[in-house]
C-alpha cells in the first residue's frame, strides 16, 4: 500500500466564477420556459434586451475606468444580472424600462462600487427597485396568465407589445390586460392585496378567475419550475441549502401563524411559498454569493431576515410582492451580521470559555 | 486684489460648500427636483449669506467671543425671517413650494460656516466677497443639480420659472423631449444623491487631471540636474 504524497494546495477550487455564472444562468431555463409558455413570448425579448444591454453598458464603463474589458464579460456576472432582472419584470413592459432597469445594474450598482465583488447590493434587485419606485405604473402591467387572456399574442405581436405598447393587430395592453369577461387582471397577490383591502374576506377573493389552480393561476407552474432549477444548483452544490431554507421556513412559520390567527386576511402559507417570486428569490437571487451573507450561521439569519421582510410587506406593507426590497434591507445588515457570527477560528477557544 | 481672486477660486471651486465642504446637504438634496426651486433657494441662501457674513464682520470686535455663536444665530435667523417674509409677499408661488426649506435656511452650515471661519476674523469687504462667492458656489451648485434632475425626471427646463420670476418668464420654460412617464427616482431624494455623487466624482476627476497636468509641468523642470546621477 503506498501513501502518495501531494503538496498543498489540497483542496482545489474546482470551478471558476464564469462556470458558475453560466450554471446559474442555465438553471433559471426551466422557469423561463415555462414563463414563456404561460405567460407568452414577451419574457425572450426582455432577456434578449436585458442581455444585450447589459453587455453593452459593461464594456463601456470597463472602457472607462480603464481595465480590460473582455475578461469581465467572459464571467458571465452581467449575464446573471440580465436573466435575473428581465425575468422579474412584466413581460410586456415597455422596452426602455428593462434597458434603464439594467444599465443602472450594470454601471450604477455594480461597476461605481468597484466591480463584481465589491457591490454591497444585489444589482438586479436594486434595479428591479430603482424602476418600482420610478415607473410603478409600467412596472405592475403583468398580464394573466395565456389561458385567461382574452387575445392570444404571437410571437411578433409580443414584439409590437414590448416597443409600442400596442399589439400589431393594435390592441392596447390594458385591452390585453382584461380578462374574457372584460375585467383588468393583476398578479394574484396583487388582486389578494386590494380586495383584503376593500374588505373583502380571502375565501371571496379567491373565488376569482385569477385564483384558478392553486397559488394563482400560472404561478404554481413558474414557482415550481424555479425550485427545480434551485434544487439543481444545490445538487451542483452551486449554493449552499442555508439561505434557501431559511427564506422558505421563515416565511412559511410566519403566515401558518398569521393564517391560523386570522384565517380570513392572511393567505395560507402554501400560497405564499408559491406564488409571487418566492423561490426564483430564495434559491437565484437571495443567494448571490458577493451581497449575501458569507457565514453559516449568517446565511440562516440573513434568509430568516428575508423572510420575515417579505411576510411583513406582502400583508401589511404598500406593494403586493416584496422580495427587491427585502433582499435589498437584508443587504445592508449583511457586514453586521458577518461581524457578529464570524466563525471560531481552528485552536481558538469560544467567547463563552474564555471568560 | 489677489486676495478677491483667492476667495473667488476658493468659494467656487477649492472649497465650495456645496461639492467640497458637503455642507447645507438637506436643502441641496431636498429641494433641487426642477430648476426654479434651485434657483430660488440658491438665492434666498446668497442673500442671507452675504447679510451675515457683513453683519457679523460689522460686530466682531463688540462680541464677546464666549457668547459668539448664539449672536451669530440671532443675526441669521432675522436675516432669514425677513428673506422669507420678503418671499411670501413677491413670490407667493415658490414661497409655497420650497415650504419649510427656507425656514430651514437658519440650520444651513454653510451659513455659520463662514460667519465662524471667515467673518468674525475679518474686515468687511474681504467678508463680503467670500459671502457672495461661496453663496454663488452653492448656487451653482444647486442649479447644476437642479438642471440635471428636471432633464432626467420630466425632460423640461425652468418649469414653473414664472413662480420665480414674474409672467413674462413662462416663455423660459423649455420642452427638451415629451415625456409619458416621469422618472419618478430623478425628482425623489435618492436620485438627488446619485446625481450628487456623480458630480462630485466629476470635480474629483477635473482636479485629478489638473493636478497631473501640473505635476508633468513640475516633472520636467525638476529633471534639469547638474550635479549628481539621476537615480
Amino acid at each position: 500500500m503506498s501513501f502518495k504524497i501531494a503538496s498543498s494546495p489540497h483542496q482545489r477550487i474546482s470551478r471558476s466564477t464564469a462556470q458558475i455564472m453560466r450554471i446559474v444562468t442555465l438553471a433559471c431555463l426551466p422557469g423561463i420556459a415555462v414563463q414563456a409558455v404561460l405567460f407568452g413570448y414577451g419574457v425572450l425579448i426582455q432577456l434578449l434586451l436585458a442581455i444585450v444591454t447589459a453587455w453593452l453598458s459593461e464594456a463601456a464603463v470597463l472602457k472607462l475606468r480603464g481595465k480590460a474589458v473582455l475578461p469581465s464579460l467572459k464571467d458571465n456576472s452581467a449575464l446573471l444580472t440580465a436573466v435575473l432582472l428581465a425575468i422579474s419584470i412584466p413581460p410586456y413592459a415597455p422596452w426602455w424600462l428593462v434597458v434603464i432597469g439594467t444599465a443602472f445594474a450594470i454601471i450604477i450598482v455594480k461597476q461605481l462600487y468597484g466591480g463584481l465583488g465589491n457591490n454591497l447590493f444585489n444589482p438586479a434587485m436594486a434595479a428591479y427597485v430603482l424602476l418600482l419606485i420610478s415607473f410603478p405604473l409600467q412596472m405592475t402591467q403583468w398580464l394573466p396568465p395565456l389561458s385567461l387572456q382574452s387575445v392570444s399574442l404571437t410571437p411578433l405581436d409580443a414584439l409590437c407589445t414590448v416597443f409600442s405598447q400596442y399589439s400589431c393587430s393594435g390592441f392596447s395592453l390594458s385591452q390585453l390586460q382584461s380578462s374574457i369577461d372584460g375585467i383588468t387582471m393583476a398578479t394574484p397577490l396583487d388582486t389578494l392585496r386590494t380586495d383584503l383591502n376593500r374588505g373583502l374576506t380571502l375565501d371571496e377573493s379567491l373565488q376569482k378567475p385569477v385564483f384558478y389552480g392553486f397559488a394563482g393561476a400560472g404561478w404554481l407552474w413558474v414557482n415550481l419550475a424555479y425550485l427545480a432549477g434551485g434544487l439543481l444548483l444545490l445538487q451542483q452544490k452551486i449554493i449552499s441549502w442555508r439561505i434557501p431554507l431559511a427564506i422558505l421556513s421563515s416565511l412559511f412559520v410566519l403566515s401558518s401563524i398569521a393564517s391560523l390567527a386570522s384565517s380570513d386576511t392572511v393567505a395560507g402559507p402554501l400560497f405564499h411559498l408559491f406564488s409571487g417570486g418566492t423561490m426564483l428569490a430564495a434559491f437565484f437571487i437571495a443567494t448571490d454569493p458577493v451581497s449575501a451573507s458569507t457565514t453559516n450561521k449568517g446565511r440562516l439569519l440573513y434568509g430568516g431576515l428575508i423572510g420575515l421582510l417579505v411576510f411583513l410587506i406582502r400583508n401589511f406593507g404598500g406593494y403586493p410582492d416584496a422580495y427587491a426590497f427585502a433582499v435589498l434591507l437584508a443587504n445592508m445588515v449583511v457586514p453586521l451580521i458577518d461581524y457578529y457570527t464570524r466563525p471560531r477560528t481552528y485552536g481558538h477557544r469560544p467567547r463563552s470559555e474564555l471568560k | 486684489m489677489n486676495q478677491f481672486k483667492e476667495l473667488t477660486l476658493q468659494g467656487l471651486w477649492q472649497n465650495n460648500p456645496g461639492l467640497v465642504q458637503l455642507l447645507g446637504l438637506c436643502p441641496l438634496l431636498a429641494v433641487t427636483a426642477t430648476i426654479t426651486n434651485a434657483l430660488g433657494l440658491g438665492i434666498a441662501t446668497l442673500v442671507v449669506l452675504l447679510g451675515s457674513n457683513i453683519v457679523v464682520s460689522l460686530v466682531r470686535n463688540h462680541v464677546a467671543s464666549e457668547i459668539r455663536i448664539p449672536v451669530f444665530v440671532l443675526i441669521i435667523a432675522s436675516l432669514v425671517t425677513a428673506v422669507e417674509l420678503l418671499m411670501n409677499a413677491y413670490t407667493f408661488g415658490l414661497y409655497q413650494s420650497l415650504g419649510i426649506f427656507i425656514p430651514l435656511i437658519v440650520t444651513n452650515c454653510a451659513i455659520i460656516g463662514r460667519a465662524e471661519a471667515f467673518a468674525s476674523k475679518n474686515a468687511v469687504l474681504p467678508s463680503a466677497i467670500d459671502a457672495f462667492m461661496m453663496g454663488l458656489g452653492f448656487m451653482l451648485v444647486l442649479l447644476l443639480l437642479g438642471a440635471m434632475r428636471e432633464i432626467l425626471g420630466q425632460g423640461t427646463l425652468f418649469d414653473g420659472a414664472d413662480l420665480l420670476l414674474g409672467d413674462w418668464a413662462k416663455a423660459l420654460r423649455i420642452e427638451l423631449f415629451k415625456v409619458n412617464s416621469h422618472f419618478l427616482l430623478a425628482m425623489l431624494p435618492p436620485g438627488a444623491f446619485f446625481a450628487m455623487g456623480l458630480l462630485i466624482a466629476l470635480k474629483n476627476t477635473i482636479d485629478n487631471k489638473l493636478k497631473q497636468k501640473q505635476a508633468v509641468e513640475k516633472g520636467s523642470i525638476a529633471r534639469a540636474r547638474v550635479t549628481g546621477t539621476a537615480q
